[in-house]
């Protein structure tokens, strides 16, 4: 059993400015936790505090119970994944696996064992004798990895480690981490700014902006139910539509029922149909500017009555539609988002 | 395909090496061969006569004792040096990367010595630990220890040793610390989460990591003892007292100028050459070889 509890986690630093404000979070035994944000929201900051190579300007952080404030690193037995791989360079593959081990008296069979099982399960067996330099990124992120679960430690750190690899290996190791994770059953904290990755490999994803937590819940949860405009506009690809719409209406929306005075309502390109068969909570009419075929779908980028705010919407399939083009698209009521304009809380 | 890019028409690269070259020819080819040239010849006295004599004067020199015994001043002088110059520098620039705070501070002071003039150095000290009248030696003999560097060949290497020490470290500091700086941050705090202990981080991945700077600097420093420390022992004790601070590189000048001997000098000024090219070759040869990039 190891969770990982924050609470009020603060880092201010000498110059007083104030990276993390306040940040609780419960990561309970064996979840895969994600932090994702815009770069500088704090997110790393905050990963490097559990890993104690930053200091904790306020609040707790305990791992399995215990407060590790003033621990060091090394007696906190996690384990962590940089990104950019920090592998012992003069080292072979081997030696980079099992300097941990070492440093902690592991007796030499154990080590060969847990070295060589992690090289199996990394499938990094044949490269056990190489230096970091004579392998590829993927390769070297492997090892990274290899590095941080022949230790088997409580908890597992990752800092953005998939950012610096190619699109295609980027899902490929995306997959295996999630899989690895599922298999060892160890909490993880991971970093990114990949919301994609974010979504596809959290149980808990926390959504960071400005030094705090956004919102912190199941991935699909912040995707249904955008608890403030930033996370709204964070979450999903391509993002949300964001219009503010006066008490008076906006000319080429209609909105039934909405809550009472200026809102900024909310839609998923996704959930916008040109169709309208369904009952509609919204009705929009919007000139096309532009149109984005990627294959399975296609987006429509239009101007709110020929004017207004640009809207996305998305069409299953390839379109027909050109620039230029008027159309009315619909959304039924259940998919729209109100927020207040002032705090960006959600409304409803 | 030829991948480089070739420019055709050899003028311009002639042109172009010709300054580089010149100097070098003038300045290192043409001395040289003429120390080679000279150590083949015998002079009287006064200059009147010239006699070429083949390898007479080397076979003088390797015949005298005192050669050897110069060698083995060097040997030790030199080791001393490069050890403790490279270690002290070393540790500062440990400290340096450190504390960041006064970092630019401790570093321009650091680096002072470095434009110090070996001559000035050598005065410096020599004034410092002066038996009679130097600050330090009053303070030292209050002590209670005997020093007198005047008398005392192991006083006098030590003062020597500690001079050209004093003025190495700066140089040597600012690689070290430029190496630290070039070590990727992470792999450090990799470490220290894989359980390293701050001195042990340093043995096994700051130290390795160091080595291509510290390899440059051995060799750097190798050449700095024999040849540029000679402004400091000739300020400070002129290779004495009975000779037991005379390097090679001093002991070409005063048999050469004060003895009048220009032929043995010569040859001395020979071997020494043959004895720094070699011990930089060898250094490049086999300890490249263990060196991690």
């Amino acid at each position: 059993m190891s969770d990982v509890r924050l609470e009020g986690v603060r880092k201010v630093y000498a110059g007083g400015v104030e990276a993390v404000k306040g940040v609780s979070l419960d990561i309970a035994d064996g979840q895969f936790c994600v932090l994702v944000g815009p770069s500088g929201c704090g997110k790393s900051t905050l990963l490097r505090m559990v890993a104690g190579l930053e200091t904790i300007s306020g609040g707790t952080c305990a791992i399995d119970g215990r407060v590790v404030n003033e621990i060091e690193p090394a007696e906190r037995d996690i384990a962590m994944v940089f990104q950019n791989y920090a592998l012992y360079p003069h080292m072979s593959v081997y030696d980079n696996m099992a300097y941990g081990l070492r440093n902690r008296g592991t007796p030499k069979d154990e080590i060969d064992a847990r070295v060589k099982e992690a090289a199996r399960i990394l499938e990094v067996e044949p490269f056990l004798q190489r230096k970091p330099k004579a392998l590829s990124g993927g390769q070297r992120q492997r090892v990274a990895m290899g590095r941080a679960i022949v230790r088997k430690p409580k908890v597992f750190l990752f800092d953005e480690p998939l950012s610096n690899l190619d699109a295609k290996l980027r899902i490929q190791m995306r997959v295996e981490i999630k899989k690895l994770q599922r298999a060892l059953k160890t909490t993880s904290i991971y970093v990114t700014h990949d919301q994609l990755e974010a979504m596809t490999l959290a149980d808990q994803l926390v959504v960071m902006n400005k030094g705090q937590v956004e919102q912190a819940g199941a991935p699909l949860e912040l995707y249904e139910k955008p608890q403030t405009v930033f996370v709204a506009g964070f979450i999903g690809a391509p993002p949300m539509n964001l219009v503010t719409v006066p008490e008076s209406g906006l000319p080429g929306l209609t909105l039934p029922e909405r809550p009472p005075g200026p809102v900024v309502l909310g839609v998923r390109p996704e959930h916008l149909h040109e169709d309208g068969a369904s009952p509609f909570g919204l009705a929009i009419e919007i000139v096309v500017t532009a149109v984005e075929a990627v294959g399975a779908e296609t987006y429509l980028y239009g101007a709110l009555n020929g004017d207004g705010p640009e809207l996305i919407v998305r069409v299953a399939g390839r379109a027909t539609h050109v620039p230029g083009q008027r159309l009315t698209a619909t959304a039924a009521p259940d998919q729209l988002h109100f927020f207040n304009p002032q705090t960006g809380k959600r409304i409803g | 395909m030829e991948k480089r890019v070739v420019f055709h028409g050899k003028l311009l690269p002639f042109l172009l090496l010709a300054p580089q070259l010149l100097v070098t020819l003038i300045f290192f080819y043409l001395p040289a061969g003429q120390a080679v040239w000279q150590s083949f010849l015998v002079q009287d006295a006064f200059g009147l006569s010239t006699e070429f004599v083949w390898f007479e004067n080397y076979q003088i020199l390797f015949s005298k004792a005192d050669y050897y015994r110069t060698m083995l001043t060097t040997a030790i002088f030199s080791s001393l040096v490069a050890f403790f110059s490279l270690s002290i520098a070393l540790l500062f620039a440990v400290q340096a990367d450190k504390h960041i705070k006064f970092a630019t501070g401790y570093k321009t002071l650091l680096i002072w010595p470095y434009a110090v003039a070996p001559a000035i150095a050598g005065v410096l000290w020599l004034f410092m630990f002066q038996p009679s009248l130097g600050l330090v030696s009053q303070s030292i003999r209050a002590a209670g220890f005997e020093w007198n560097p005047l008398l005392n060949q192991n006083h006098a290497m030590a003062l020597v040793v500690m001079a050209a020490t004093w003025k190495q470290i700066s140089y040597n500091f600012l690689f070290f610390l430029a190496g630290l700086q070039a070590i990727p941050k992470s792999v450090i705090e990799a470490a220290a989460i894989d359980g390293a202990t701050p001195m042990r981080r340093f043995w096994t991945i700051i130290f390795p990591l160091l080595s291509p700077t510290t390899f440059f600097l051995l060799v750097v420093n190798i050449v700095y003892v024999f040849f540029d420390t000679f402004g400091i022992i000739d300020a400070a004790t002129q290779g004495g007292p009975a000779k037991g601070t005379e390097t090679l590189v001093y002991k070409v000048f005063s048999d050469g100028k004060s003895g009048g001997d220009l032929g043995g000098s010569a040859a001395q000024s020979v071997v020494l050459m043959v004895i720094v090219i070699a011990l930089t070759a060898i250094q490049f040869r086999y300890v490249e070889r263990k060196v991690q990039y």
